[in-house]
């Protein structure tokens, strides 16, 4: 079983996201490893952009302070090849296309490998667009994780049949960060979905609140939460494990009960 | 459906939030370019309202100056709203409305588009909402008020470095909140499939025009056209038509600020490399971790890190060339085309003025030459009073 399965083995999973670098990379590290004792089931690391014009001015702001601060992508890797030492957490990457294409494909996979990185979800690689990608990952060991939108009505069928380790589904409309209430059909996409795969599906954007957490949990196999984890760290900064802890206990629990 | 790939560049490289959209937009736009009564309406537009066709002028003045080739001016500065931008977005907004959409949104760098925009939203009854760098707002403050008079809402975008590539952000994510009512009316050949195709098809009456006009007036093709290029809309519709006449050498003028051996350029061909951004592959000014770099020129219209697919296409094909034009350079040509021709065009067509002053005396006297005057200098003249070292406001 591979880590990404293993993380959804044991009912549903929870899944939390910080920016590498945010504020420093010992504090990622750190962090990464609390999320991992409270009980969150996978760890997506993002390797932040200049230009991420899928989030919200939260994770927006989380980019611009690890890239003032000086992280690379050469560093990030470090950090994960480290974490790894330390953990069999299943984590992948969080991060825009150009990064990974800027880098070398191969270049880029290869490290990962190394790193013990399991995954890699890439927003502004649609399906059309996926094989340059895909073809190079895979040799890897690296899967890519392929997003559903709710908007993708036929499409997610012919996204579905394809996808591999689990589906990112995209709660809302719009960019990370969060809301307060979501009004997407999610019942009908996850329908669709599970009609053509077992491949787990989990769905982020937008929740931040236990009710929230528990609610979707109940129809999806997973529940992805961003923002609202990368806010403690913008108030707490270096001093952040206390609260992390605190708020990624609460939401497993409440996904845990669904 | 082709994924509009120019060689290697262009794609469809979005959020598959908008994947539907940009399908869907593309079938749409494929009938309506060949729909007789839309293209009777736009065609209507187009004469009637922009004042199309723009004129060929003969610089006679500027010609005998330099001493070299013929040059002829393709005057899309007299084109309502100013600027060749009018082309682009009745062709987008008038698409907009027949597609059922009540509302679009655009970025602007200059304000060019965001005017024509807010122009052309007015006319065709749709609402408008504007985003423009902060510094942009800073700098064309004129074009701002016009905007709002168009009835246009203007959101001033403070993320990033304030210019136009965050303008580019912010518009696609208000379009991932907002697909169904909305089109997003992109200014330039550039972003994903199909936005650098129906642009540049808009834009090709410049060059449909140019060459009709030039066979006129001088019974034979150009020996050279020149346009500038930031995303490069302009000089796509100046190449387009041009592109079968292997004689007519096409040469596209991209800002290099205060120089490419500096940090402050925005010369993407000169100095950019291949990337993956604002949902197309094409050449980028970036660092060596791919993150997109802060770019500079005296002109907020070419103050884009990037460079539409077809362009970068043409430029590995060796089918057009591109070259780095100074800030000082630029201001020269502005000064001088003032002088010289009494017109006072837009400091981004003022880059190809700029290089068509090095390149005319090189050519000989029976060859001619086209440069797309892709706008009007009003919106200019307070900055480079200031560059010039005189405080005027606008």
């Amino acid at each position: 079983m591979s880590r990404i399965e293993k993380a959804f083995a044991n009912g549903k999973a929870f899944i939390a996201f910080l920016t590498a670098g945010d504020p420093d990379l010992d504090s990622t590290k750190r962090y990464v490893r609390e999320m991992e004792k409270a009980g969150a089931d996978l760890i997506e690391i993002g390797i932040p952009f200049s230009d991420p014009i899928a989030e919200g001015p939260v994770i927006q702001e989380a980019d611009l302070r690890a890239l003032t601060g000086g992280v690379t992508t050469d560093q990030i890797f470090d950090m994960a090849a480290q974490l790894r030492q330390e953990t069999d957490m299943p984590i992948v990457f969080m991060t825009y296309l150009n990064p990974v294409f800027h880098y070398g494909y191969d270049a880029f996979f290869a490290r990962c490998k190394e790193a013990g990185i399991d995954g890699i979800i890439i927003p502004d690689l649609p399906y059309e667009e996926k094989n340059e990608v895909d073809s190079v990952s895979s040799g890897y060991g690296v899967t890519l994780i392929s997003m559903i939108a709710p908007t993708s009505q036929a499409r997610i069928e012919q996204i579905a049949k394809e996808a591999k380790g689990f589906i990112y589904v995209v709660s809302s409309m719009g960019v990370t960060g969060t809301r307060t209430e979501i009004k997407t059909d999610l019942d009908g996409m996850l329908a669709q979905i599970k009609a053509v795969t077992d491949v787990p599906a989990a769905v982020g954007f937008g929740i931040h609140t236990p009710r929230q957490a528990a609610d979707i949990a109940k129809k999806a196999d997973g529940v992805i939460v961003g923002s609202a984890v990368v806010k403690l760290i913008a108030q707490y900064g270096k001093h952040a494990e206390q609260q992390i802890y605190t708020y990624v206990r609460m939401m497993k629990e409440a996904v845990s009960k669904a | 459906m082709s994924n509009g790939r120019f060689g290697i560049h262009g794609g469809q490289y979005i959020p598959e939030t908008l994947m539907n959209e940009v399908i869907h937009l593309e079938e749409q736009y494929e009938h309506y370019k060949n729909d007789p009564e839309f293209n009777r309406e736009l065609d209507d537009l187009l004469k009637n309202y922009a004042g199309r066709p723009s004129l060929l002028y003969y610089a006679e003045k500027m010609t005998k100056d330099l001493g070299g080739a013929k040059i002829y001016l393709k005057r899309e500065d007299l084109n309502h709203t100013g600027s060749h931008k009018i082309n682009n977005v009745l062709g987008q907004v008038l698409l907009a409305k027949k597609m059922g959409k009540t509302r679009v949104i655009a970025e602007t760098g200059a304000g060019q588009h965001g005017v024509a925009c807010a122009t052309a939203a007015a006319l065709l009854g749709l609402e408008c909402e504007i985003f423009m760098g902060k510094e942009d707002t800073d700098r064309q403050a004129l074009n701002v008020y016009r905007m709002r008079l168009l009835g246009a809402k203007v959101h001033p975008v403070t993320t990033g470095t304030q210019t136009l590539k965050d303008a580019v952000n912010e518009a696609m994510r208000e379009w991932t909140n907002r697909v169904s009512d909305t089109l997003y009316v992109l200014g330039s050949v550039m972003g994903p499939h199909p936005f650098p195709t129906i642009v540049r098809d808009f834009q090709s009456v410049i060059s449909r025009e140019a060459r009709e006009q030039i066979l006129e007036k001088e019974g034979k093709l150009p020996a050279a056209v020149l346009a500038c290029v930031g995303g490069g809309s302009n000089a796509m519709g100046m190449f387009y038509n041009f592109i079968p006449d292997k004689e007519v050498k096409l040469i596209g003028c991209e800002a290099a600020g205060k120089g490419v051996d500096t940090q402050l350029h925005a010369a993407t061909i000169a100095k950019g490399s291949l990337g993956v951004f604002h949902g197309m592959k094409s050449y980028f000014c970036q660092d060596k971790y791919g993150q997109i770099a802060p770019v500079y020129s005296i002109s907020a219209g070419l103050d884009y890190p990037g460079i539409g697919p077809e362009h970068a296409y043409l430029h590995d094909t060796g089918r057009a060339e591109y070259v780095p034009i100074t800030d000082e350079e630029a201001v020269q040509a502005f000064e001088y085309l003032a002088r010289t021709e009494g017109i006072i065009c837009a400091i981004e067509s003022a880059h190809a003025v700029a290089y068509a002053r090095k390149l005319a005396p090189t050519m000989p006297k029976d060859e001619c030459m086209i440069i797309c005057l892709s706008g009007r200098g009003d919106k200019d003249v307070a900055a480079i009073a200031r560059y010039r070292g005189e405080n005027i406001t606008d």
